[in-house]
């Protein structure tokens, strides 16, 4: 039953298909981002609290949560190549964690600049902060294992046990707020009761979010057909790729 | 619209450094990632075909010793 989906797994198949989807994730992401951005920087109202720095959120808050959201998403690819011997799935891991790793520098860095002016400090060591720098620790030592090792399926297995194990930290950073007394403010977007905001300052946040997990699916589909090319260098389809790319 | 006036949204009610901080290196850091990302490609294939021509030259050094 689950058959057709095998063949999505060959190299050739893979590669064409996220090409296909490649211009719907790169157009959708840009017009996400661009309204988002424009609307939450020149119309959405100031915060009473936080004046104009509120702003930041608009990254931030997206940047954040979607470094989780892309550390699942390797994990998972991992899980199924480490478990259904998926050689594509594996690629497509290699293909996410330098992603990740940006997107939680960011979330990172906005955090430090929005700190700075509300907190009166770029950094803390407490257990939201902590946890997400273990983040980009992580992603830095997925990115390292599978860099150094010649042999790819063995890289894959090491990086991809590093990364399902360390998705014990995703909790972690995404409760911390709540299970410890902590500088960083609780969310504000909530799923089961009412947000803590109002909508004309939500509505562009949550694009944003949108705006950047597509854009995190355009890039990592840009990133995949490289990664299954490199890796698949001895079949004729990529050699004749080859020849065409050297002759322009 | 929020703002009066450009210098005005540029001033960001006295935040403006660290709200520009955050948008420049968000939106520079992804132009460098997606840059590197497309030209990634192009490269991957360049060094395979470089390849393909050493074993090539490879293969007729072989044929001609024999």
């Amino acid at each position: 039953m689950w058959k057709w989906l095998h063949t999505y797994a060959d190299p050739e198949r893979a590669y064409k298909l996220s090409g296909t989807l490649l211009p719907w994730f790169a157009c959708l992401a840009i017009a996400f981002i661009g309204l988002g951005t424009t609307w939450g920087l020149l119309f959405a109202p100031m915060d009473y609290q936080q004046g104009d720095s509120f702003r930041i959120i608009y990254i931030h808050v997206p940047a954040a949560s979607m470094s989780m959201a892309t550390y699942m998403a390797m994990a998972s690819a991992s899980f199924v190549g480490l478990v259904w011997q998926i050689k594509s799935a594996d690629w497509a891991a290699a293909a996410i964690a330098p992603i990740g790793a940006i997107i939680t520098f960011i979330a990172l860095l906005t955090g430090a600049a929005w700190g700075k002016p509300m907190w009166g400090t770029w950094w803390v060591w407490d257990a939201r902060l902590t946890s997400e720098l273990v983040l980009l620790f992580l992603y830095l030592g997925v990115i390292s294992l599978y860099a150094s090792f010649e042999d790819k399926v063995l890289a894959a297995r090491a990086a991809g046990i590093l990364a399902i194990v360390g998705v014990i930290n995703v909790p972690i950073i995404k409760y911390s707020v709540d299970w410890w007394s902590s500088l960083h403010q609780p969310s504000t977007i909530k799923i089961t009761e009412k947000s803590t905001m109002t909508n004309e300052m939500i509505f562009p946040l949550l694009i944003n979010m949108a705006g950047f997990g597509l854009m995190i699916g355009a890039i990592t589909l840009v990133r995949y057909r490289a990664e299954i090319l490199a890796r698949n260098g001895m079949r004729p389809w990529v050699r004749e790729l080859a020849t065409a790319e050297e002759a322009k | 619209m929020q703002f009066e006036s450009f210098a005005e949204f540029i001033n960001m009610g006295g935040y403006g450094f660290y709200v520009w901080l955050s948008y420049g290196v968000t939106f520079g850091c992804l132009a460098t990632l997606i840059t590197l990302s497309v030209r990634k490609k192009r490269k991957v294939l360049i060094e395979i075909a470089k390849k393909m021509t050493r074993e090539q030259r490879l293969k007729e050094n072989r044929g001609t010793k024999s």
